[in-house]
């Protein structure tokens, strides 16, 4: 038998203080990039396609070859100073010419039947359509239909992840529910904060992306947090501190082969899957990755932190606060090493409150 | 007992995996045996599977129906026949104002005599229908307010009354297998459309946005002989009103020989012969009373077109009436606000008629198109074009099966590799899966679309997930020293329950995706969802059947390869 690990006893826990910097050093530089940009151009915290900008974009191949300098060379002349051109990577003739929406009074709604039939005009003079070029296929979003698209695709999340939050209360308590929550939270900033720092097209199937890590990094996180119910109810002398750290032990080689293959299988789809699931398959990518990482140093130490805090008033409620300074004192000294979330949360049982 | 379960299990298993298999690959008719060659598989295959649009290639468009603006044209008509209901009955108004911004609708009467408020609503009344309407008075103004309620009403009814007319224009024109439906929350009032294998889709969206509007109007003008009386400009039109134009009146251009127009777009206008007149206001007939209507050549020149005209009866009755009582006056035929032609009424015209403009063939086929279907309540607007070539469809599937094989591989790669003879259990399991997959979308006919595919390219990391968290389960139990069996047993007794929570949450989080999300993100939970239901089946089930299977051919089983 093959095995990733054969026995691992390491301190998950005792690392939350590297791994919540980390967490914190990854949300601050996303937001920092997109703050930063947002105050260069109040559009451009991100890369924001068509489907949530609005604006048309013409897939269009050109049968001689030609290049995107030439193509806006062409546009300009004809008046589309503003559109940009960018090349298929996996098909050298291809290219996508986008028009962003005109502002110009409130007559946006021309702009999504224009786009295609301005393009072409300036395309014909180079050569007949057909001939010299085809128009493969337009995309063409209004602000109207875009602004609906963005506020859709924010709250359907931020729906999936109550629904996910009370299932998981109901199915274990919530404070891991919350903990979860929290960290998946943390995993879509994240990857956002990658794709702004990248400028990588924010479009609808990046969405779609999203809430799949979503679901995959709750999954990951509701893995861990299971072994722990399970292993409470075997060893209730163990603390907490302990029982988590035991279950992201037992359940890391599962986590390794499982999240490792999810992470090949996503890597394939970046490399083969071409232009249209690149977008797709790099927030997947980014955000398995990150989702891994999240469930066992994000999402536990902050479940055990939360029920610890719980444990402490309870505790202060039940014997009042004098008693409870000489006893942690003793409980500090000898268990320091092994429990300090615990520790010091006795140790300011004032704070649990 | 323990045989008899595990023949159960082979048989539901070795049913459903044939019925899939048979549901992907079998055409749709009594089978040949030409069917199970690998190019009549190809074929079927192509038959069987729905692809969304951005796989086969077509048009999809999102457009909305300005129910603002239908609404306002209401307010306006009402105001306008209480105007004269008022005046008729002997109350002349001072003024009758409209107020349309979006969700306030208003008719203001100023009234000469507020004393006589009363008398005046009775009147307006008996020619008015104002159910949906509430009345207030207040000083010499009396209000009349339209309802939240029947705004939405209305404005859902002229919603509804779009999609018949696109739906009949669409097929007039002969797009094949269109689908129209509302789109978005009902207050939107979206209509999604989505045609198939349409590459250019410039002149059905011209088409179907046209709002072809028919009337035939009196224009004011000395009788015949006299010639017709015009003016230069739209200034002297209005001058000969004295200055403003009363409700009663309108003043429209009047482009005498204009160049082929397409359907809804105003003629490119033409320094030369463009003229205003005076027209009575509203019109004697309008496109509504129209029974037909068809291009036809024009007598003169054979390259140009006209478009005749009938009546229903309704208003071949009126429009009888008028001209009856009119000899010599002149009439207008009206399109879209623009005077096309100008005749003097020689005698009385019961039913027929025809637009000239020096139309070309195709121009006249869709104006007479668009009047026949009736007029849109409302101008709509697009929000959203998505248009797919086919080839670039296509390049979309190779890219997305690419991509799936290569995962699958990867995946079936390691699992032989590091779960040595349980590898194969999980393999079966997924491939499995994946037919069965194919089949649930065939047999609830949902269309594959690309993030439909990523989202099948995410069911396979689900399901390897069931099976690693099984096995290293086992591994975990048979560490602890226990028997092949009961370690199995334990080993899927536990992770069951790892398994299902896991799914659950994913499942509701892309129920929340397919009930509130839009196109894409709806084929993707489709089969996400899909796979993951599919998947309690095949990565439990199934594999815990082999597993048994395996157990039981041998009493005692001394190694167990995982």
């Amino acid at each position: 038998m093959i095995q990733v690990f054969k026995s691992i006893n390491f301190d998950w826990l005792g690392r939350r203080r590297l791994f919540i910097g980390i967490s914190v050093f990854l949300m601050l530089a996303g937001l920092g990039s997109a703050m930063f940009r947002q105050w260069k151009n109040p559009d451009g915290a991100f890369n924001l396609g068509v489907d949530f900008k609005g604006g048309t974009v013409v897939t269009t191949k050109f049968n001689q070859p030609t290049t995107a300098e030439a193509i806006r060379e062409t546009l300009a002349r004809q008046g589309l100073a503003d559109a940009t051109i960018q090349g298929v990577t996996d098909r050298a003739d291809t290219f996508l010419i986008k028009l962003p929406l005109e502002r110009t009074g409130g007559e946006q709604s021309q702009e999504v039947e224009l786009g295609r039939k301005k393009v072409r005009d300036a395309l014909n003079t180079i050569g007949p359509e057909r001939e010299a070029y085809e128009i493969l296929g337009t995309e063409a979003v209004g602000a109207v239909a875009g602004a609906q698209l963005r506020n859709k695709a924010i709250a359907v999340t931020l729906a999936a992840l109550v629904g996910m939050l009370v299932y998981i209360a109901f199915r274990f308590e919530w404070t891991y529910g919350a903990a979860a929550v929290i960290a998946v939270f943390h995993d879509v900033l994240v990857t956002l904060g990658f794709f702004s720092i990248f400028q990588w097209e924010v479009s609808l199937t990046v969405i779609a992306a999203l809430l799949t890590l979503v679901g995959a990094s709750v999954n990951d996180t509701i893995v861990v947090f299971d072994r722990v119910r399970e292993n409470r109810r075997l060893h209730r002398r163990d603390s907490l501190y302990k029982i988590t750290n035991d279950s992201i032990n037992q359940t890391l080689s599962r986590t390794v082969i499982t999240q490792g293959l999810i992470i090949l299988s996503v890597l394939a789809m970046v490399i083969f899957g071409g232009d249209v699931l690149r977008n797709f398959s790099l927030a997947l990518l980014i955000g398995t990755i990150v989702g891994t990482y999240s469930s066992v140093a994000v999402a536990s130490p902050i479940m055990v932190w939360w029920e610890q805090r719980i444990e402490a008033a309870k505790k202060a409620d039940a014997l009042g606060a004098a008693p409870l300074t000489a006893r942690s004192t003793r409980a500090g000294s000898s268990k320091a090493k092994a429990e300090p979330l615990s520790a010091r949360a006795e140790k300011h049982p004032r704070g649990a409150v | 007992m323990k045989k008899k379960n595990l023949l159960q299990r082979a048989i539901i298993i070795a049913v459903v995996t044939l019925l899939g298999i048979y549901i992907v690959i079998g055409p749709r008719r009594k089978p040949r045996l030409s069917d199970f060659t690998w190019s009549g598989i190809k074929t079927t295959l192509a038959s069987n599977i729905r692809l969304g649009l951005d796989l086969k290639g077509g048009s999809h468009l999102v457009m909305r129906v300005r129910t603002d603006e239908f609404l306002k044209k209401l307010t306006e008509g009402n105001a306008l026949a209480i105007q004269t209901a008022a005046r008729d009955a002997g109350y002349p108004p001072k003024d009758v104002k409209v107020e349309a911004t979006s969700g306030n609708y208003r008719m203001i009467l100023e009234a000469v005599d507020p004393s006589k408020f009363g008398e005046i609503e009775e009147a307006v009344k008996k020619k008015v229908d104002l159910t949906d309407w509430t009345s207030s008075t207040s000083g010499n103004t009396n209000t009349w307010t339209l309802t939240p309620t029947a705004q939405r009403a209305l404005a859902e009814q002229a919603t509804e009354q779009a999609k018949r007319i696109i739906e009949s224009r669409l097929d007039a024109v002969g797009v094949a297998e269109p689908l129209v439906q509302r789109h978005g929350a009902l207050s939107s009032h979206q209509i999604l459309v989505q045609m198939p294998g349409i590459q250019d889709p410039e002149r059905v969206k011209d088409l179907l946005k046209a709002t072809s509007r028919l009337d035939l109007v009196h224009v004011v003008s000395p009788a015949s002989p006299a010639p017709v009386q015009t003016y230069a400009t739209k200034e002297e039109a209005e001058a000969s009103l004295g200055g403003t134009v009363p409700n009663n009146r309108k003043t429209l251009e009047y482009a005498e020989r204009t160049e082929p127009t397409t359907a809804g777009q105003p003629a490119a206008a033409t320094d030369k012969g463009k003229q205003w007149v005076v027209v009575e206001w509203p019109a004697v007939v309008d496109g509504s009373e129209l029974r037909n209507a068809s291009a036809t050549q024009a007598q003169g020149g054979a390259s140009d077109y006209q478009i005749a005209f009938s009546f229903k009866p309704s208003g071949a009755e009126k429009f009888g009436a008028w001209t009856g009582a009119n000899i010599n006056q002149y009439m207008g035929v009206v399109l879209n606000d623009e005077v096309k032609s100008i005749a003097y009424i020689k005698s009385q015209i019961f039913d027929q008629g025809e637009i000239s403009g020096r139309f070309t063939k195709e121009s006249a086929d869709d104006l007479a198109l668009t009047l026949r279907s009736g007029a849109l309540p409302a101008p709509i607007e697009y929000q959203e074009e998505r248009t797919v070539g086919p080839s670039l469809g296509a390049d979309s599937i190779r890219a997305g099966v690419r991509a799936s094989v290569f995962g699958l591989l990867f995946v079936v790669v390691f699992m032989l590799f590091y779960y040595r003879g349980s590898g194969v259990n999980a393999v079966v399991a997924l491939l499995l899966n994946m037919i069965l997959m194919l089949a649930a979308l065939i047999v609830f006919g949902a269309t594959l679309t690309l993030p439909g595919i990523a989202g099948m390219i995410l069911t396979i990391g689900m399901a390897v997930d069931s099976n690693v968290l099984i096995f290293e389960r086992i591994r975990e139990e048979l560490l602890t020293g226990k028997t092949i069996p009961s370690a199995v047993e334990q080993g899927f007794q536990r992770a069951i329950v790892t398994i299902i929570d896991t799914h659950v949450t994913t499942i509701i989080s892309s129920l929340f995706l397919f009930v509130f999300g839009t196109g894409p993100l709806r084929g993707f939970a489709v089969t996400l969802v899909l796979g993951l239901v599919i998947n309690l089946f095949s990565a439990v089930y199934v594999s815990r059947t082999i597993f048994m299977w395996q157990l039981s051919r041998k009493r005692r089983l001394e190694s167990l390869s995982i």
